[in-house]
C-alpha cells in the first residue's frame, strides 16, 4: 500500500539509509572516544574508525583520504574553501570568479570577501543554467586566485562542465574550487580526472547523516592550502579545528560507499522514474522543463507550468505530496528563484515552478501519485487562474500594464 | 508554513470562481497584482442598477492558497450589500477571519484593492466618477 506522504525534495536532504545508521550506533554508545585522544584504546578505536570512513569518502571521489578534510557540511566547506583560498594566496592576488546560480553558500561568502576588500566577478548562465567557457577565460586576469563553480545546481541540476572548467583553470594557474554536494554520490565525480583542486560536499545529501561533510583539498599537483577558519587544536591538518563528530563521520563513510556500490543502479532506476513524471507532466498544456535536459542530474526534474503559481499549486497536494518551489511567495520580498530568473525566465515562469527530487528510496506506485496528484492539482487551478482565461483567450498577457505591487 | 483551517476550506472549494460578462454595464470588473509578484486577481460584482446591491461576484485568483482564499471570502462578503457598503471592507478584516499570517497580509490588501478597482470600473461605466483611494501601505 502506497504511505504518504511521499518525499519528492531529495536535493533538499535525504533520508538515512538504514545501513548507515546501523553502522553509526555503535560510536554514539560504546564507542564513543575522541579520534584525538592518543593515549587509550576508546581514542584509538575513533580514530580508527575515521581513517577508515576518510578511505570510504575518499575513494567515492579517486582522492587520497589525505586529502579529505572532516567539516559540518558543505555550507562550512564553501566558506572554508573560498574564504581560505582568499587569505592563503593573498599575496597572488585577489580575484575569485563564480557563477550568478551558485549556492548561498558560495554567493554570500563571496560578498564577504568584497567586503574584505576582494573583487569577485559573477558570470551569468545561459537559459540551460551552463556558463560560457569563453566567458570564463575571458573573466581570468593576473589577480585571479580562484574559480567558483558548482558541479551541478540544486534548483535545476544542470551540470557544469567541470572538466573544462579545470582545463581552463589550470592554463591559467588558477584553482578550481566546486561545491559538489548535488553532485557527489549521484554521478561519478573524480577529483582526478576532473582536475578538481577544492571540492565540498555534504553526507545528508546521499543518504547520510545531517551536521557531516567534508572538503576535499588536493595534494599535488598542485598542492593547495587553505586558512582555517576556525582557531583551535589543529585537527584536520591544522585546516578544520573541532573534535571529529565521529559517528557522523562513520556514517559518512558508510553512505559514501555504498553510493559507490548502488550509483549505476540507483542512477538506471531514478532516471526511469524520473523522466517518467516529466514525460506525463509534460502532457499538460503549457509546461516547461527548466534547466538543461541533457546534461543534469539523473533525479532531478524542474518544470514550470505557466498560469499558476507555485506556492499555490503545492498547497493542492503538500500534505502528501514533499516537493519544494521556486516561487517564493512566503518570503516577504516577493521574489521568486534567482536561479531561474538567472536563466532568463520570465517572473511568470518562475513562480510558477516545482522542484521533484527523487532519491534511492522513491517507487513507480509514489511517480504515479504524484503525476496524478499534480496534473490534477494544475488543472483545477488554471480554472481558477485569470491569466489561463486570457492565455485561452489569446491576450498576450505582456500587453496588460500590470499595477505592480 | 502551516495554513489555516479557513484558508484550506477556501482553498479546496472556492466560493464563487467563475467569469461574468466584463462588457455588461452593470458589471465591475477589478484586476489587481502582477504575474511577476506571483498574485493576480481578478474579482467582478454584478450590481442591481435599482437598488445599487451587489447581486453576484465572481474571482479568478492566480497566487498561493491565501490569495485564493482573500479572494474566495471577498466574494462571498460582498454578496447581498450595496456598493457603499462592499467600500468599508477593510483588508484586515479579511486577516482576522482567514487568519492569515504577517508574510500573507499583502493577500488581503489585494482583495480589497480589486473591490475597490471593481466598484470603480462599475462607477465609470454608469457615469459615475472614480472613487480616488489612498495608496494602500502593505504593498
Amino acid at each position: 500500500m502506497l504511505k504518504l506522504p511521499i518525499y519528492l525534495d531529495n536535493n533538499a536532504t535525504t533520508p538515512m539509509d538504514p545501513r548507515v545508521l546501523e553502522a553509526m550506533t555503535p560510536y554514539f554508545l560504546e564507542h564513543f572516544g575522541n579520534a584525538a585522544s592518543r593515549n587509550h584504546p576508546f581514542g584509538w578505536e575513533a580514530e580508527e574508525a575515521v581513517d577508515y570512513a576518510r578511505e570510504q569518502v575518499a575513494k567515492l571521489i579517486g582522492a587520497d583520504p589525505k586529502e579529505i578534510i572532516f567539516t559540518s557540511g558543505a555550507t562550512e566547506g564553501d566558506n572554508l574553501a573560498i574564504k581560505g583560498v582568499y587569505e592563503m594566496y593573498a599575496s597572488k592576488g585577489n580575484h575569485i570568479i563564480t557563477a550568478t546560480t551558485e549556492h548561498k553558500a558560495v554567493l554570500d561568502t563571496c560578498k564577504h570577501i568584497e567586503k574584505l576588500g576582494g573583487e569577485v566577478t559573477y558570470l551569468p548562465v545561459n537559459a540551460e543554467g551552463l556558463i560560457d567557457l569563453k566567458e570564463l577565460e575571458a573573466a581570468i586576469k593576473p589577480t585571479t586566485i580562484l574559480i567558483a563553480i558548482m558541479y551541478a545546481n540544486n534548483e535545476i541540476g544542470t551540470i557544469q562542465p567541470i572538466k573544462e572548467i579545470s582545463a581552463l583553470a589550470r592554463k591559467n594557474g588558477v584553482l578550481l574550487f566546486t561545491d559538489g554536494t548535488q553532485a557527489v554520490g549521484k554521478i561519478p565525480v573524480d577529483v582526478n580526472k576532473d582536475g578538481i583542486d577544492l571540492m565540498a560536499f555534504s553526507a545528508h545529501k546521499m543518504y547520510g547523516p545531517k551536521g557531516v561533510g567534508a572538503l576535499y583539498v588536493r595534494r599535488k599537483n598542485p598542492r593547495v592550502k587553505v586558512t582555517a577558519q576556525m582557531d583551535g587544536g589543529g585537527h584536520e591538518r591544522g585546516m578544520r579545528s573541532g573534535t571529529l563528530n565521529v559517528p557522523g563521520i562513520v556514517g559518512f563513510g558508510k553512505a559514501c560507499e555504498l553510493c559507490m556500490l548502488d550509483m549505476e543502479e540507483d542512477t538506471r532506476r531514478i532516471s526511469i522514474l524520473r523522466d517518467k513524471l516529466e514525460t506525463e507532466l509534460l502532457k499538460l498544456e503549457e509546461a516547461y522543463v527548466n534547466g538543461s535536459r541533457e546534461h543534469r542530474l539523473p533525479h532531478v526534474s524542474n518544470i514550470s507550468f505557466k498560469h499558476v503559481e507555485g506556492e499555490g499549486l503545492m498547497m493542492g497536494f503538500n500534505k502528501n505530496i514533499a516537493l519544494s518551489s521556486g516561487s517564493a511567495c512566503t518570503s516577504a520580498s516577493l521574489e521568486p528563484s534567482y536561479v531561474l530568473k538567472a536563466l532568463g525566465l520570465g517572473d511568470d515562469l518562475a513562480h510558477s515552478s516545482l522542484r521533484f527530487g527523487l532519491g534511492r528510496f522513491t517507487t513507480d506506485e509514489q511517480i504515479d501519485y504524484t503525476i496524478k496528484a499534480v496534473s490534477e492539482t494544475v488543472l483545477k487551478l488554471r480554472e481558477m487562474s485569470p491569466l489561463w482565461e486570457m492565455y485561452k483567450e489569446g491576450i498576450d498577457l505582456n500587453t496588460i500594464s500590470w499595477a505592480a505591487h | 508554513m502551516a495554513y489555516s483551517e479557513k484558508v484550506i476550506d477556501h482553498y479546496q472549494n472556492p466560493k464563487n470562481v467563475g467569469t461574468l460578462d466584463k462588457s455588461a454595464k452593470n458589471v465591475g470588473t477589478g484586476l489587481v497584482g502582477a504575474p511577476e509578484c506571483g498574485d493576480v486577481m481578478r474579482l467582478q460584482i454584478q450590481v442591481d442598477d435599482a437598488t445599487g446591491m451587489i447581486t453576484d461576484a465572481k474571482f479568478k485568483t492566480f497566487g498561493c492558497g491565501s490569495a485564493i482564499a482573500s479572494s474566495s471570502l471577498a466574494t462571498e462578503w460582498l454578496k447581498g450589500k450595496s456598493v457603499d457598503e462592499a467600500l468599508k471592507i477593510d483588508n484586515m478584516d479579511i486577516v482576522e477571519e482567514l487568519n492569515l499570517p504577517p508574510v500573507k497580509i499583502h493577500c488581503s490588501v489585494l482583495a480589497e484593492d480589486a473591490i475597490k478597482a471593481a466598484i470603480n470600473d462599475y462607477r465609470v461605466k454608469n457615469g459615475m466618477e472614480a472613487i480616488k483611494f489612498e495608496e494602500s501601505v502593505v504593498h
